[in-house]
């Protein structure tokens, strides 16, 4: 190859297999340098060629200064699940330069900053080293320290859209797009792509054996992230009430729900809001104003993550046992305690499951992707107001923060909210005996509420404090029982009414694989990939919990279940066992919580252990 | 036995309101506090307060924490919805509902146990946001429902039933209010109704937040000599720094005494407050000075009760309580059909360009 600023000892590296359209490189850079609009061009860029992409932001809990990076993976095949596979890697940040080399695979590349020699000691024989002076190009071309760093990051953009031959017009088209406003910056972007484009095609062998091509992969997708897509959901249920505490993941669901709120929900006479959105004091206050908001009958959300969800235990109790329609989003991070803020887990499941202290049990719904996230936002607040419970929608860092590449979102007019059994003005009015709030008129466990302000024949006390069927205090052992059991069965009824399990099963398969959330993509992938070796396995994706009736059939039918999760304990596994018919020793874990977003590899890696130990029959060695 | 339903038999002769209801129809049901609590007075000024302004009970939304006073919603108003949530949380529930239905008058009924120790973030942020709603605080200086530990209201010196000596400065939630920025703080003393009642009904009827801390005596473990919440202490050194009378709207003022010791402070809805034998200087709207007296009276060994401070009508509280500071429409958000509330199909299509 060209133009490589520095030659191996050993002869050079060993040449990689051509590849179109089934990539993976990572950029390394330093948090605070603005190098996130020119990763997002580059994934949009590679997006509007129509190759299924995903953007994942491995970020530091930091403000500036510490290493970050961000994850592009091209794949026709729809694969987008994270890989630790990296064709290339941007190498901006000499902080992590050793980290960053190593981690590109055998044959690959690593683009990195020559405005200065890299060091000896970080030389590999098996990659490729592809110098670009970027700092000297921008310092030679712009002025001002800022300007300077941040079109380094366009110049490396340009860069890459020659090595993976990526169309500058599509490039040039988003920086338009984003820049219609300020000529200037415009100009220099410009610039600044084409001389990382030029210095890249006359130093090197464009493009490289592993590169991109137009396809048409997306005409009905889009990029987008969880929380915007749950916020946005929030937005169609109708939600008017949002409390919350800023916390690392879940803020941009409040912040997106904001944004859309006063794009959509503007009084457009009065320019006043049809909505309510409080930063609370802390997650407590979030949860009782969700709490209060919910028992007045308005759609009220709040957005955490688990720490958060810790605080709000006992409002979540009081919600449970005042039966009190309101909507938790767990954006989940790594735990316990303040754990890692900015990496992702799927740690809160079982908690989540029975937060609180007393008997109780949650309606959970586990969305596997934006496109999800969406649907379940607006279906959480319909079981919400059925169910006249607190509904937890489980996501994660992954999933609500990073780029997903997912089928368009789509709403039907005919929708209308399921408020539930909430008795009208009129309808009490009407009513010949006293209203009840707890009573179970018609036997599925769910009694009819009122609201606030409605009707003086509809008035009531809600209270955390033992009550009976007729909402009275109570202290007596009967009275209590009976209404504690009726709010059992009414969440065991609820089973059949979530979402059910996304199941494929294969010809032939014995095994089975079972996962839940963001998982999906990484063991949807290793399916295949088994497959492709001759083993088949069924696959089962738990979307709700109390598990829907088909959860527990699928479990009965293989010997064996391997449970995909992302959490030390098999919390998932776990919850199986407590809450199905299966057999302890027929779930087998296969866990992954180092904190990044799970890859086909650790499902793979983890299948072979479990052979290897004979927890899983030999057919099935990957 | 845990709950106790009053009888609805009505005495024909009993006075109604303009509404046709009579103090009755503004009772919850049967106390379950002990004889002589200064609660049962507090919930029976609650009533005569409803009765007066003549407010339809369901238009109300009662709300409490824990405690003895958590329970008192269930005395009043039983045609009203109450909530009585978790410990110190009233504030927030009260928040929410608010923010759901503007319309509901919401009456809070907490204690100095839940408001000044585990609820004092919630207390201090709900008079931040200052939502609309009348606080309580049934403040005793005690734990009951736990038989008697100080809470953070009690004085320094002040001794238990068991005799332990209190040393730990206490937290007086008017002052802090003052501090916070409420537009209307009162102390008061549940024994005297002559005074209670219209500072509720002011309360009622001021826009934004309304504190009274209501002194209310313990009988059972706060009520000994020794203790700075007794009914012997705080007659004792019960100060009525201000006498307020409260005016509807509609009504004629009929002045009683001289021109020269009155004080009138308009309300928002056009009902007023007529402040009678204030002291010399006092400025019932002057925070600062307010807040100064109040200390000086307490170095003194008294007191102070009253409507202490009013923000008059047209007042920076105004415009920003709880839904002028969010901007939120005058109709309550529960109201609002869900056809103008969600944007539709079509708008969800074009949103989309915006991810491709």
């Amino acid at each position: 190859m060209t133009g490589d600023s520095r030659i191996s000892a050993n002869g050079g590296p060993p040449p990689a297999l051509a590849r179109v359209n089934d990539l993976a490189f990572k950029i390394g850079t330093v948090n605070g340098t603005g190098s996130a609009s020119a990763n997002g061009l580059l994934r949009r860029a590679i997006f509007r060629m129509g190759i299924p992409v995903s953007g994942k932001n491995l970020f530091p809990s930091n403000i500036q200064g510490l290493p970050t990076w961000y994850e592009i993976r091209a794949n026709a095949d729809g694969h987008t699940a994270r890989t630790a596979r990296f064709d290339l890697v941007v190498a901006m940040n000499p902080a992590t330069y050793q980290r960053d080399i190593e981690e590109v695979t055998t044959g690959g590349w690593v683009l990195h900053d020559s405005s200065w020699p890299l060091p000896r000691d970080l030389d590999r024989d098996d990659v490729n080293f592809l110098g670009v002076p970027l700092a000297k190009m921008t310092v030679d071309n712009f002025k001002g320290s800022r300007v300077r760093i941040l079109m380094k990051n366009i110049c490396y953009v340009g860069a890459l859209a020659a090595l993976l031959d990526i169309d500058m017009e599509i490039v040039r088209g988003l920086l338009k797009e984003t820049f219609a406003a300020k000529a200037k910056l415009l100009d220099a972007n410009y610039l600044a792509i084409d001389l990382g484009h030029d210095y890249a095609r006359e130093h090197f062998d464009c493009p490289l054996p592993v590169r991109l091509a137009p396809m048409d992969g997306n005409r009905d997708s889009i990029v987008i992230d969880g929380n915007t897509a749950a916020a946005l959901g929030c937005v169609y249920a109708g939600a008017t009430v949002a409390a919350w505490y800023p916390i690392t993941p879940s803020t941009s669901l409040v912040d997106a729900f904001t944004a859309f709120c006063h794009q959509f929900r503007k009084d457009p006479e009065t320019g006043k809001n049809r909505f309510a959105i409080v930063q609370a004091e802390d997650e407590l206050a979030a949860a009782g104003m969700v709490i209060g908001a919910g028992w007045a009958g308005a759609r009220s959300f709040t957005s955490t993550s688990g720490a958060g969800l810790s605080l709000m235990s006992e409002f979540i109790g009081l919600a449970y046992y005042a039966e009190v329609p309101s909507v938790f989003f767990d954006v989940q991070r790594v735990g316990p305690s303040t754990g890692m803020p900015t990496r992702t887990q799927q740690g809160d499941i079982q908690f989540v499951a029975y937060a609180s202290h007393g008997d109780t049990k949650h309606i959970v719904i586990f969305p596997a992707n934006p496109h999800e996230c969406f649907d379940f936002a607006v279906k959480a607040f319909d079981l919400a107001e059925r169910f006249q419970t607190p509904i937890f929608v489980l996501t994660d860092l992954d999933i609500g923060m990073n780029d997903w590449v997912v089928p368009k979102l789509e709403w039907d007019d005919a929708y209308r909210p399921d408020r539930g059994k909430v008795l009208t003005a009129e309808e009490l009015e009407a009513a010949t005996g006293p209203f009840h709030r707890y009573l179970d008129v018609d036997g599925d466990g769910i009694p009819a509420r009122t609201l606030p302000g409605v009707h003086p024949k509809g008035a009531y006390l809600t209270r955390g404090s033992g009550h009976d069927r007729y909402g009275n205090y109570t202290e007596d052992s009967e009275p209590y029982a009976d209404v504690l059991a009726r709010v059992g069965r009414k969440i065991e009824g609820a089973a059949a009414h979530l979402p059910a399990p996304e199941i494929r099963v294969r010809e032939g398969a014995e095994v089975g694989l079972v996962t839940v959330g963001g998982c999906r993509g990484a063991v949807l992938e290793a399916v295949e990939a088994l497959a492709e070796r001759g083993i088949e396995v069924d696959y089962m994706r738990i979307r709700a919990f109390p598990f829907h009736p088909d959860v527990e059939p699928f479990l009965a039918a293989h010997k064996v279940n391997l449970v995909v999760e992302q959490n030390r304990d098999g919390q998932l596994r776990k919850l199986l066992i407590t809450e199905t018919g299966a057999a302890k020793e027929s779930l087998v874990s296969i866990l992954y919580y180092g904190g990044y977003p799970m890859s086909c590899h650790h499902v793979m890696d983890g299948l072979a252990e479990h052979v290897e130990l004979g927890a899983v029959p030999q057919g099935a060695t990957p | 036995m845990s709950h106790i339903k009053k009888p609805r038999i009505h005495h024909p002769a009993l006075t109604r309101n303009r509404l046709g209801l009579t103090r009755r129809d503004y009772e919850g049901t049967m106390s379950t506090l002990c004889a002589g609590c200064g609660h049962d007075s507090i919930t029976a000024a609650i009533i005569e307060a409803f009765w007066e302004l003549e407010i339809e009970p369901h238009r109300v939304a009662k709300t409490s924490g824990i405690g003895c006073s958590g329970k008192t919603p269930t005395y009043f108003l039983q045609e009203a919805h109450g909530f009585n949530g978790v410990h110190g949380r009233m504030p927030s529930i009260t928040t929410g509902a608010h923010a759901a239905n503007r319309e509901l008058l919401c009456i809070g009924v907490s204690g100095d146990g839940d408001s000044l120790s585990i609820g004092m973030g919630q207390f201090a942020h709900v008079v931040r946001r200052n939502v609309d709603m009348l606080y309580i605080i049934e403040n005793n200086g005690v734990y009951g429902l736990t038989k008697g530990q100080f809470s953070a209201s009690a004085d320094v010196g002040s001794t238990a039933k068991r005799g332990q000596v209190n040393r730990e400065h206490p937290i007086d939630s008017v002052l802090l209010a003052l501090n916070l920025g409420a537009g209307f703080v009162a102390r008061s003393f549940s024994g005297d109704k002559e005074q209670l009642v219209p500072i509720l009904k002011a309360g009622l009827r001021h826009r934004g937040f309304a504190l009274i801390d209501i002194i209310s005596p313990c009988v059972t473990f706060n009520d000994h000599h020794g203790s700075t919440k007794s009914y012997q202490y705080t007659r004792d050194n019960y100060n009525q720094l201000v006498y307020a009378d409260f005016v509807p709207p509609a009504h004629e003022i009929a002045a009683t005494y001289d021109e020269g010791d009155v004080r009138t402070v308009k309300l928002h809805d056009g009902s007023s407050i007529r402040f009678r034998k204030v002291p010399g200087n006092y400025d019932p709207t002057d925070r600062d000075a307010v807040y100064g007296y109040i200390r000086e009276r307490q170095r003194a060994g008294e007191v102070a009760t009253g409507l202490l401070y009013v923000e008059e009508a047209g007042g920076v509280g105004e415009e920003s309580d709880f839904h002028g500071l969010q901007g939120t429409v005058e109709e309550p958000l529960v109201d609002y059909p869900f056809a103008e509330l969600c944007p539709g199909a079509e708008k969800l299509e074009r949103l989309q360009e915006r991810f491709r």
